[in-house]
């Protein structure tokens, strides 16, 4: 497999991101105007500046007129893309490729959801006719089976498991917080975290990521116009897009510890950006905490830690906002929801701020070396998943 | 010399759980109720009844020649569709087909001795299944004393395999009289003065029990075992006495331990001979609804080696006897719970149902000439890559190990939580299923389980069967 990447040959220079959470007041369509005008605002440039858009959603919309009719754009390309839960980073790669190839000087990425209307707890979808035999478990349900299978293989002890998601959600809620956007901006004594009822196998509901509505976008320009628009645009490094074939679903082989998408797309992305040590090189890591245990696994298959050893560095702060690689700091899936189409542009936001040195003080972090920062989006379940990675850094090279 | 017809194999399938008598007087504040009755789950019904009791009855039958079965007959008073043919479910679950002709006998209790005259009577082999789900209003008797449950009968001449018994004759007889009847919609049967329906039925029984034996020279003495089946317990009492027949004679009609299972009740009745009796026994089987029907029979020197895998007996010893009564009502739509906050299931649809049926009726997988297995069947084998390179993979009756599980507290279920499993099959394979008959606190991993064909939910009047997996019980079914 050849995949060569396109190292610094697109920048982001302009970002919105609504605030996420119960938007009774506002539509799917109310959303994305609200983001597309934050990020127009954030590039200085017009609607008009903008030659081509691509919307992710997993059911807000369909069709490209979903963007279309609510900004009323004048007759341009919208791509409509659905990649279950990483929808909106897969809008973005989408459109950081048109305009590498040199078809477009300027597009937006926009990702919405509109969960809330729905009336249900967790995510619902509407499936394709079906022969009535596919699992009907849950979303927390399928990740649940994760605790067991690491606690089993690395010895750790069901008790100790228990403190060590429960750890993940207490940091990430520590960090929402600290941001104005986010949907629950509480910090969470460990205390309740450990006795919320329990949702499937040992995840208790503050183990899972809330439901919510909200809106990001990002614009894209050639690197040599970034300057253009802005004195800090965000280069963009990597961008991995990895579907499995489901063979964890299938094949005893797969042991719930790993997911083997997100290893294949983050070592394609270490590999387009020059990374060789991702613990050291990157500055801060936004990642797919749909679940707590999923943040876990995700800080091994990462390679920010070693196998077997994630949990160790998770209690000892190593992913704090102190921590040496702060991950999650805006607050994660666990602070802000998980409004499907528009999370990766929301991780992708944060580096926009943090790498940028645009965060308010009480959450910026360190930003040392190259300044990389990386996004990881996840969609599907443990054995058969999409998974999408990308790296941004403020500087060229 | 005439070709030989009997019995080829058989097996019952008593349901996993039980409702003590007591249970239903504690909550409607009286005293008593002695016994139990057994209780089909929420994920059963006649039909995925008859299926497990079909997959006994073959698993100890000589193997049956691709398409050999002629017909496979189901009779049963609790059709789970009408107008829609049941059997035909049944059939595919079983992978008998397509060259069979699966019909229903249904409305009427006496539908189950239509079945075994058809099969006795019939060229080929037939598969005769016999399931009920009895119930009534909560506090009735029909509730009380019902059971639930169904089994199988492979009939047909010795030509199909050595037979365990072979048929001797029987007799019918018939009259129109109102002893028991219900108009189709309705919960629960009424019945007329008992007395008079025991006089009918004493007239009815005698004549056809002398018919049959004097046709098949015999005398009441001669005869080994009797079942006497019927709802109407008190005109089986007065039959008893009538015919004179001893209590050595009479088996257990397991209205203690299982209870009145109706248009099964002959066939497990008969099965828990079968599960004991000795080589050259007479069986008398006499069956009261709307009439008598008498069957003779007598067993071989195969029945020894052909037994039933799964006894009645061990079956009702297995069950689990602790079932709250709100359950059971909740269960049998009596009591409207509220459900989880999450979309209904929706309805399977047609034509993937059809296409898929060998997976979701049969589970049938399939497996890569490279020797990676798939299920459900795959086109693309998930670990050499290669297309098209599949042969089909029978796995109803594999086992397998649990490699994970979980409960899951959010998934819609007619009974949460719902707890499920990543099964690592034996010979290779692996798929999530949900678990049934146990309880999450007894699920670890590295437990053994084995299929079973259930009803998932129903939506929009579609019942969605497909197979679950339960705690290996006993070694043995293939």
């Amino acid at each position: 497999m050849s995949s060569h990447g396109i190292k610094d040959k697109v920048a982001i220079v302009g970002m919105g991101c609504t605030p996420f959470g119960e938007h009774w007041e506002s539509s799917a369509a109310d959303l994305l105007v609200d983001a597309a005008q934050d990020a127009f605002g954030s590039a200085g440039v017009p609607k008009s500046a903008v030659d081509a858009y691509w919307l992710g959603t997993l059911g807000s919309g369909f069709s490209g007129m979903t963007l279309s009719t609510a900004l009323k754009t004048d007759f341009r390309p919208v791509t409509r893309v659905e990649n279950f839960c990483a929808s909106g980073s897969e809008a973005f790669r989408n459109a950081c490729y048109a305009v590498a190839s040199g078809a477009y000087d300027m597009v937006m990425a926009a990702g919405v959801e509109k969960l809330k209307d729905s009336g249900y707890s967790g995510l619902t979808r509407a499936n394709p006719p079906h022969d009535g035999t596919a699992s009907s478990l849950t979303a927390p349900a399928r990740f649940s089976l994760l605790v067991p299978a690491y606690a089993e293989k690395y010895g750790v002890d069901r008790a100790e498991m228990k403190n060590v998601i429960t750890r993940i959600a207490w940091k990430n809620h520590y960090n929402g917080a600290r941001n104005e956007r986010a949907a629950f901006r509480t910090e969470v004594p460990p205390g309740k975290i450990k006795a919320s009822p329990r949702v499937a196998g040992d995840l208790g509901i503050f183990d899972c990521s809330g439901v919510s509505d909200g809106s990001a976008a990002a614009i894209i320009v050639r690197a040599e116009d970034a300057f253009k628009y802005t004195d800090k645009p965000l280069f963009v490094k990597a961008l991995s897009f990895v579907a499995g074939s489901g063979r964890g679903a299938l094949d005893p082989t797969y042991d719930y510890t790993t997911f083997d998408e997100c290893v294949r797309s983050a070592a394609d992305a270490y590999a387009q950006a020059g990374v060789t040590d991702p613990r050291r090189e990157i500055s801060m890591a936004e990642v797919h905490d749909c679940f707590t245990p999923t943040e876990l696994v995700l800080m091994e298959d990462l390679g920010f830690s070693g196998r077997g050893q994630g949990w160790k560095d998770v209690l000892n702060g190593s992913f704090d906002l102190s921590g040496d690689l702060p991950v999650n700091p805006d607050g994660g899936l666990k602070s802000f929801g998980h409004p499907i189409g528009a999370s990766g542009l929301r991780m992708l936001f944060e580096c926009w701020l943090q790498l940028r040195e645009q965060a308010p003080p009480e959450r910026q972090i360190q930003v040392g070396g190259r300044g990389y920062g990386l996004t990881q989006n996840l969609g599907g379940v443990p054995g058969e998943c999409v998974s999408f990675v990308s790296i941004v850094g403020p500087q060229p090279g | 010399m005439s070709i030989s017809r009997g019995i080829v194999s058989y097996g019952a399938y008593i349901p996993y759980w039980r409702l003590r008598r007591e249970a239903i007087g504690a909550t409607l504040g009286w005293a008593g109720g002695a016994g139990q009755r057994s209780v089909a789950s929420y994920d059963e019904d006649t039909t995925s009844m008859a299926v497990e009791a079909g997959r006994i009855a073959l698993a100890s039958a000589p193997p049956i020649e691709p398409n050999g079965m002629g017909s496979v007959l189901f009779a049963t008073a609790c059709p789970a569709y009408a107008d829609k043919t049941n059997a035909t479910a049944i059939a595919a679950a079983l992978s008998l087909g397509p060259d069979v002709l699966a019909a229903d006998l249904t409305g009427a209790v006496r539908s189950g001795c239509a079945a075994l005259h058809a099969g006795l009577r019939g060229d080929s082999a037939s598969l005769v299944l016999l399931s009920d789900l009895r119930t009534g209003r909560p506090g009735s008797a029909e509730e009380r004393d019902g059971g639930d449950g169904a089994a199988a009968l492979v009939l047909g001449s010795d030509a199909a395999g050595p037979l365990i018994a072979d048929y001797l004759g029987g007799a019918s007889a018939s009259d129109e009289f109102l002893d028991r009847w219900r108009s189709p919609g309705e919960a629960s049967s009424r019945v007329w003065e008992e007395r008079f329906g025991e006089a009918v039925y004493i007239r009815l029984a005698m004549r056809a029990l002398t018919g049959a034996l004097q046709r098949a020279g015999l005398s009441a003495d001669e005869v080994d075992h009797v079942v006497v089946a019927g709802l109407h317990t008190r005109a089986i009492r007065g039959l008893v006495k009538a015919a004179k027949l001893r209590r050595d004679q009479l088996t257990d009609d397991l209205a203690a331990s299982v209870g009145n299972t109706g248009t099964a009740q002959p066939g497990i009745a008969l099965a828990s001979v079968l599960d004991v009796a000795a080589p050259s026994a007479v069986i008398a089987l006499v069956v009261l609804a709307d009439g008598a029907d008498v069957f003779l029979f007598r067993t071989t020197g195969q029945l020894p080696v052909a037994r039933a895998a799964r006894p009645v007996a061990a079956q009702i010893a297995a069950g689990r006897d602790d079932l709250p009564y709100a359950t059971f009502l909740t269960w049998r739509g009596y009591l409207e719970r509220e459900p989880p906050r999450r979309p209904s299931p929706d309805r399977p649809a047609a034509p993937p149902a059809y296409r898929l049926a060998r997976w979701k009726f049969g589970l049938t997988g399939s497996t890569c000439e490279c020797g990676q297995r798939h299920l459900p069947p795959q086109r693309a084998c998930v670990s050499c890559g290669l297309a098209d390179h599949m042969h089909d993979e029978p796995l109803s009756g594999a086992r397998a190990t649990v490699a994970t599980y979980t409960v899951d507290h959010l998934a819609f279920s007619m009974s949460p939580p719902v707890i499920a499993a990543v099964l690592d099959f034996d010979g290779g394979g692996r798929f999530a299923c949900e678990l049934t008959d146990v309880a999450a606190a007894d699920v670890a991993v590295g437990h053994r389980v084995e299929m079973t064909f259930r009803r998932l939910y129903t939506a929009d009047g579609v019942h969605n069967y497909f197979w679950k997996a339960r705690p290996v019980t006993e070694e043995g079914l293939a």
